[in-house]
């Protein structure tokens, strides 16, 4: 455990080397959440009646969707490992005493973390200090803040376990580009986060929030709001927990099985 | 001239031939970026598909004409980014230093920069844009007439031509950064992506933004409110094509940093 500790220190000290990277970023997103918003405000005044959510929540879920867009952007995904895959050098990676499942793992997870940190409360702060439609109101209250910063976790640990799939497919493809870009957009309709779930036709997004998209921005971005309370919030937590554990279960087996028949082609 | 032209004309098919052959060298991740371009429009049109499901119009516009919207803002900025990518990708030239081969060359740097680059891989992109104009066009009651037809092609050109410019400015700034800027993004991706509906929704003053700052609004909203008949002055005809003079400060700030230059030496 104390080895992947430290893959995770070193990485996390790693990405906040990046600050001006990150102040860039800021101002990015910061103007992506607020024509969001603008264009969600136009529909809410053409019929507010179906509008599926309140719209202080759905403010709420766009300005924490930006300031931890590097938790839940299945497009971050890490160039380093596709490249040890692809020339070779995983080879390396195999001699040492460890698991690679994990290494890559915690390295991931660390990547993520470092990059959010950096940008996540500059944009929190500006939202919340925004005047009333559009600025990010106050948790529900402190029982659904606490369940939002569980899930917010298992939600990251979602994502990257998903990735991890990702990473695994290459060993058998080479060529991963194809899948990939299929793989990524997939995911960013399906989680939630080109259109908040509730926004879909009911029957739709019935199937959606079983699948396992649904249990990583979806959740934490509703429950912060209140959006998703009782016994929904219950089930969509062990869906969470579910997926989490089906997830890194395949991708283990997948991986063990891809290292055992990998073959590395000199170089 | 005239002859001048012609043979820089002869020269740019010649990059681009290069450019295709070479690209058709790796066919298989050819068609991986075709099929990932494609999917990033198709994500955002799934957007609206999903949303109309929902409501029947937002700000006064419905579904066909958010499509006849989205599909002229996607059509102009996919051409213009199929053939002016060299600039999107003019940071590695600054910083590798190889734009210096570029000026010693007896052409203009444009021309090569232009010529650097031609990215075929935006035609998945490019046919669903048309596939969107067609049903935008047939499903949208719009009364053509001559007027109109012309005016959907002055939208065209005048929105490649600011996309352009866009991309000039783009490189332009690389000059002084040696990498290009995030934030540049919004003026590309983001006018694309929210390009998607008419720019009035997003409220007045980013209408007069893009009216007077960046003429996003020139090419877009004024002429399409002339196309589905709510306004009625020939002037909005032709305020796209006033949108491409928006080329002239940019090819000024493009001739300002390359007299500026400054090898990077590596």
């Amino acid at each position: 455990m104390k080895k992947y500790l430290s893959f995770f220190r070193l990485r996390f000290t790693m990405g906040l080397q990046y600050r001006a990277a990150a102040l860039a970023g800021i101002a990015t997103q910061f103007f992506w959440g607020a024509m969001e918003i603008l264009v969600f405000r136009a529909f809410y005044s053409a019929d507010a009646g179906n509008f599926p959510m309140e719209f202080s929540a759905m403010v709420s879920y766009v300005w924490l969707q930006q300031a931890f867009l590097a938790f839940f952007s299945v497009w971050m995904l890490e160039n380093e490992i596709f490249d040890t895959i692809m020339n070779g050098n995983i080879a390396y990676e195999l001699c040492r005493p460890i698991d690679i499942y994990n290494m890559w793992f915690s390295r991931s997870i660390a990547n993520r973390i470092s990059r959010a940190v950096l940008r996540c409360f500059p944009i929190l702060i500006i939202a919340a200090l925004l005047p009333e439609p559009y600025g990010m109101s106050l948790p529900a209250d402190i029982m659904h803040f606490i369940i939002f910063l569980i899930t917010l976790i298992l939600g990251l640990a979602v994502m990257v376990a998903f990735c991890m799939l990702i990473y695994v497919i290459t060993f058998f493809t080479i060529s991963p580009n194809g899948v990939r870009a299929i793989l990524t957009s997939a995911t960013e309709f399906l989680s939630g986060a080109i259109i908040p779930l509730p926004f879909f036709p009911r029957s739709i997004q019935r199937v959606l929030e079983s699948l396992p998209f649904a249990a990583m921005q979806n959740v934490p971005l509703r429950i912060y709001s209140g959006n998703l309370t009782g016994a929904e919030m219950t089930w969509a937590v062990i869906l969470q927990v579910f997926w989490l554990m089906v997830l890194v279960t395949g991708g283990k087996m997948l991986c063990a099985h891809a290292v055992r028949r990998a073959t590395v082609q000199g170089g | 001239m005239l002859n001048k032209m012609i043979r820089a004309i002869k020269l740019y098919k010649h990059y681009i031939s290069i450019n295709i052959r070479s690209m058709m060298q790796y066919k298989a991740s050819f068609f991986a970026t075709v099929i990932g371009q494609f999917l990033v429009s198709f994500n955002v049109f799934l957007g609206i598909f999903v949303m109309f499901r929902r409501f029947n119009s937002v700000s006064g516009f419905t579904y066909s004409e958010v499509m006849l919207c989205y599909s002229i803002v996607l059509l102009e900025y996919t051409l213009a980014e199929m053939y002016a990518r060299g600039f999107d990708t003019f940071s590695g030239m600054v910083r590798t230093g190889s734009f210096d081969r570029v000026l010693l060359r007896p052409r203009s740097e444009i021309l090569q920069v232009l010529g650097n680059k031609f990215e075929l891989t935006r035609i998945g992109r490019l046919m669903q844009a048309v596939v969107m104009f067609v049903y935008g066009i047939t499903q949208s009651n719009v009364d053509w007439s001559v007027f109109r037809v012309i005016t959907v092609v002055f939208m065209l050109i005048g929105g490649t031509m600011l996309f352009t410019g866009i991309f000039l400015i783009y490189a332009a700034i690389c000059f002084f950064t040696l990498e290009g800027l995030e934030f540049m993004n919004i003026l590309t991706n983001g006018a694309v992506e929210y390009g998607k509906y008419p720019i009035s929704v997003y409220g007045k003053r980013m209408l007069q933004f893009t009216t007077f700052v960046i003429p996003y609004a020139l090419v877009q909203y004024y002429p399409l409110m002339y196309i589905l008949g709510r306004k009625s002055s020939p002037a909005y005809i032709f305020l796209p094509l006033l949108a491409s003079l928006f080329l002239i400060p940019c090819y000024l700030l493009w001739r300002f940093g390359v007299r500026h230059y400054k090898s990077s030496g590596s």
